[in-house]
């Protein structure tokens, strides 16, 4: 164990902790766009840097490891100087559009300006031209203007998705982030929105119909239900509507989705979903109520007690493993039969 | 082939006698004629120009070889032709006066006068090369062969005792050479002064696959010390590299050049080809257990690229950004291998420790900076070319002995050095020595070699904007400080020179600077500030002018211009009347000239071409 000082306090860490870590184990929030567990170092955005005594430079927390005796200030005058002149020189190139930004409530480049004291008149001035929006996939788009060039959504795509649809284009101030030939189809884009998960700022954003705040809205936790790996996610709800899915970092996804995960919520809301069970009545499928349809099957199942050939289950995908377990567990062992089948041909 | 150290000398002495010969030290009866095919020559058809002599020689049926040499470093006078061993240098020499040449020298035996150089003090011709005092004061060691030795031959390369360091240090065990490079206190010749002798100790400790690169992306405006060695003495590099391979343990070695060198790419192909069919490059070299190969890698041109980490990157076909340090390459490198990177002249010059001894080189230069270094000497001066002088010499030495002074009599104001990354020193500095200690103390720094004179009508608002500009273009676009912050500094400086500037952006312009310099990512924009806070720390005052006064002394801010005047120190030359572009000065002979303001396009011609300054911009 590593005993250090960080703003005055005392910590015993574990070898090879940054001090990053280091710091968020005693509460002290260090501020960063590009660092990501997850995630290779990229140490770029300069934000999570840290005045360390006997040291002249200021030097990045992200990939600093703890050692013995270090003494660490992260709120120095002289950190927090360069922290708002950093910020500054990112706003200088940002649109100043929080207003209608789908980000906003979201955004740490929001949260860190208003921490920093950043002002809304820019006083610096950076940007040379503006670059234009992709919006090829279909379901988000990425608004380089907007975009700090953190790397996150890049690397997310290549070491975790495995798939590398998006890269750096350009050089300098005219870098940005894109699809191989600028279109996500010929880049081999997966659209499974990791991308946007990881983006700190509104640079990558799904594209919605719906205007809600992120102030505004309830988070629900659940499983995602397409398929058996148990995907932790985050239904982000508005006035009663699904109008986002989140991925959640604490399960064994690790803030991924796939592309059903995180976008085919539609069906929820769509007009053709069944809300109640149907029963044939002279030919034809009804809407029923629950009662109703299990009368049905008590009643048929009473009919051909010992045939039991001629009972067929079906089930869905959209239900959970466990439902799923109890569904053919009935069919098995109370109507002795194996004919039983599912919609799951993922 | 070549397998043996008997075989090597043998090699040896077939040409050591040409080679002695051609230094007057033994007289064969033969001449030779040197002619520079250094980059700079070539575009002056120096090419064209051993063709015309082979043509000539071929003619009169005399027995003298003509050879294409690397660079002579006097480039002001290009193309450059020598004969030897009778030493005569023949300068700025013209396609058409090769066969004059040919007759008058070497058929007659009489110096061709009209093409020999004119020393400007004296106003004397000079007939041999050692007379020349653009050449006293220099040291070569690096630049040895260059300009010497014809480039694309590993016959006169041997006769030079090529390829003996490392027949030498394939004798000696790994640490030994190491040792030999340690004691010899060489430092990292690419800009940084990082111990190479430590450095491939840090590679040696390790295990397992390991690499040996050069870093031939040389690309500090106005430089091409790196260009010069490997277009004049190719196998050196060969040689020097191969030498790390074994004192590091590598057996691959990378040259990363720029493909904006096709020359210096085409003689070091020739240079490998050659090695490789001796037998000096692949398995078994000298018989021993040590095999070791290289091939070439080509830049795109990235400036970022010569940072060693994004160098690494570049060859291992990813975009050319820098990484965090630690880890260190000698730990973690090419494909994470260790791997150890130095720069050209760095290598230039160990073969010739090895053979000669690390007490030899300690003995030049200074206790903390030996040797010597190569600067590719630029701006103002009357002998603009490539020098290696030892280091210690002062600063005054460079510009006023070897550079023979600042142009035409203008007045000098400032010497750049580091290119981008290093700073200004004042008249104040010129008796201050080179070495990389006290340049970094000065608040600039050695850098690569560039060193560039500017004068009176240099402003050095301008010139920090100018290398401001160039590290914008060349951010790689990684990290904040330098992707946005260069580009508000060049902002900045930019209302400076335009006059929208207040004194309170001048207290912004320092404070962003300091922050660039202490949070970027690497090298490149942890020093780009530095040209703005050197200038500012030692020509603060036109700074002020600029925004306080509106003016530009040096009459190079066009924002700030808006009249050119003339003041009563005219002496009536007509200089200015006869070559304004639209006729806009009056005045007679020997009278007070008048400028009509209103018909003046602000050219600026006059105000350069007055000998006497008597033209000022307001």
């Amino acid at each position: 164990m590593i005993k250090l000082i960080i703003n005055g306090n005392q910590i015993e860490v574990e070898e090879n902790t940054t001090v990053l870590k280091a710091a968020r184990e005693l509460g002290i929030e260090i501020p960063t766009f590009c660092d990501d567990d997850r995630l290779s170092k990229q140490t770029s955005c300069r934000l999570c840097i840290v005045e360390v005594e006997g040291t002249d430079k200021l030097l990045t927390s992200c990939n600093l490891e703890v050692k013995e005796g270090m003494v660490v200030n992260t709120e120095s005058e002289k950190v927090r100087i360069a922290l708002k002149i950093n910020l500054s020189l990112i706003w200088a190139g940002h649109p100043n559009d929080c207003m209608k930004c789908g980000k906003s409530g979201e955004c740490k480049l929001q949260d860190y300006s208003f921490e920093y004291d950043v002002d809304a008149e820019p006083i610096y001035s950076v940007r040379k031209e503006a670059i234009a929006k992709n919006a090829t996939n279909h379901f988000f788009e990425i608004d380089p203007d907007k975009c700090i060039l953190c790397g996150k959504c890049v690397r997310i795509c290549s070491e975790q998705v495995g798939v590398g649809a998006l890269g750096f284009k350009n050089r300098g101030q005219e870098t940005y982030v894109s699809f191989g030939n600028d279109n996500f189809e010929d880049a081999g884009c997966v659209s499974c929105g990791s991308c946007v998960s990881v983006c700190p700022t509104g640079a990558l954003l799904n594209k919605t119909a719906d205007k809600y705040r992120n102030w505004d809205v309830d988070k629900v936790r659940t499983t995602c239900s397409y398929c058996g790996v148990g995907c932790q996610m985050e239904l982000v709800v508005h006035k009663g509507k699904i109008v986002r899915v989140d991925a959640n970092e604490e399960g064994s996804n690790r803030g991924l989705l796939c592309v059903k995960g995180k976008y085919a919520f539609n069906f929820i809301n769509h007009r053709d979903r069944l809300t109640t069970p149907l029963v044939r009545k002279n030919g034809k499928l009804v809407e029923a109520t629950w009662e109703e349809a299990y009368a049905k099957i008590n009643q048929k199942y009473l009919e051909f007690k010992g045939e039991s050939n001629s009972f067929v289950g079906f089930s869905s995908a959209r239900c959970t493993n466990e439902e799923n377990y109890l569904f053919q567990k009935m069919f098995r062992q109370v109507f002795k039969t194996n004919n039983i089948d599912h919609c799951a041909r993922l | 082939m070549i397998k043996s150290k008997a075989e090597l000398m043998k090699k040896y002495q077939q040409t050591k006698d040409k080679i002695e010969n051609r230094k007057g030290k033994i007289d064969l009866k033969k001449r030779e004629v040197l002619v520079c095919t250094g980059t700079g020559c070539m575009s002056s058809k120096s090419k064209k120009i051993v063709a015309n002599l082979e043509e000539a020689i071929a003619e009169l049926n005399l027995d003298v070889e003509v050879h294409g040499t690397g660079c002579l470093g006097f480039c002001e006078k290009g193309p450059i032709v020598k004969i030897m061993p009778d030493d005569t240098f023949y300068s700025q020499v013209k396609v058409s006066e090769a066969k004059e040449i040919v007759t008058e020298h070497l058929l007659n035996n009489r110096i061709y006068t009209k093409k020999l150089y004119v020393n400007p003090l004296t106003k004397q011709k000079v007939e041999k090369t050692k007379d020349i005092p653009f050449y006293d004061n220099q040291v070569r060691i690096a630049l040895r062969n260059c300009g010497f030795i014809n480039a694309e031959s590993i016959d006169e390369y041997i006769g030079t005792k090529g390829y003996q360091a490392l027949e030498l240090s394939l004798t000696k065990s790994p640490d030994e050479v190491i040792e030999v490079v340690k004691a010899s206190g060489l430092r990292g010749r690419g800009g940084g002064g990082f111990p190479t002798g430590l450095k491939w100790s840090f590679a040696k400790n390790n295990t397992g696959q390991k690499y040996i690169l050069c870093n031939a992306d040389e690309g500090d405006p106005g430089a091409f010390m790196d260009r010069s060695i490997l277009e004049g003495d190719p196998h050196a590099i060969i040689e020097a590299m191969a030498i790390g391979g074994y004192a590091i343990g590598a057996n691959y070695g990378y040259v990363y050049v720029r493909a904006e060198y096709p020359h210096a790419v085409e003689r070091l192909n020739i240079a490998i080809e050659q090695a490789r069919a001796e037998g000096l490059l692949g398995e078994n070299i000298f018989g021993t257990e040590f095999s070791y190969d290289m091939e070439i890698r080509l830049g795109a041109g990235a400036f970022v690229c010569g940072e060693e980490t994004a160098l690494i990157a570049s060859i291992e076909g990813d975009r050319g950004m820098p990484k965090t340090k630690p880890p260190f390459p000698a730990n973690k490198g090419l494909w994470d291998a260790p791997t150890i990177i130095n720069n050209v002249e760095t290598y230039a010059v160990i073969p010739q420790i090895i053979l000669n001894g690390a007490e030899w080189f300690k003995k030049i230069g200074t206790e903390k900076s030996s040797g010597t270094k190569v600067f590719a000497l630029g701006g103002k001066v009357k002998n603009t070319g490539l020098i290696e002088v030892p280091m210690g010499i002062t600063l005054r030495k460079i510009i006023e002995e070897i550079g023979g002074g600042v142009t035409k009599g203008r007045e000098f104001k400032a010497v750049l050095t580091g290119g981008p990354s290093g700073g200004c020193l004042t008249k104040d500095h010129l008796d201050e020595i080179v070495d990389f200690d006290r340049l970094t103390e000065l608040g600039s720094m050695m850098g690569s070699g560039g060193m560039i004179v500017l004068d009176d009508f240099n402003c050095m608002v301008d010139i920090a904007k100018f290398y401001m500009d160039f590290i914008v273009d060349e951010s790689c676009g990684k990290c904040t400080p330098c992707r946005e912050g260069t580009a508000a500094i060049h902002k900045m400086l930019a209302d400076i020179t335009d006059g929208k500037a207040t004194i309170a952006d001048l207290v912004e312009l320092e404070k962003l600077c300091k922050m660039v310099k202490s949070t970027s990512l690497c090298g490149l924009g942890q020093t780009a500030p530095n040209p703005v806070l050197s200038t500012l720390r030692y020509f603060k005052d036109e700074y002020l002018e600029h925004i306080e006064e509106k003016r530009c002394a040096a009459g190079v801010c066009d924002g700030l211009i808006s009249e050119l005047f003339i003041t009563d120190k005219c002496i009536g030359c007509t200089l200015c009347a006869k070559n304004c572009p639209v006729s806009c000065i009056a005045g007679e002979r020997k009278e007070l000239h008048v400028i009509e303001k209103d018909k003046c396009i602000l050219c600026k011609d006059c105000f350069t071409r007055c000998p006497v300054g008597a033209i000022i911009t307001r």
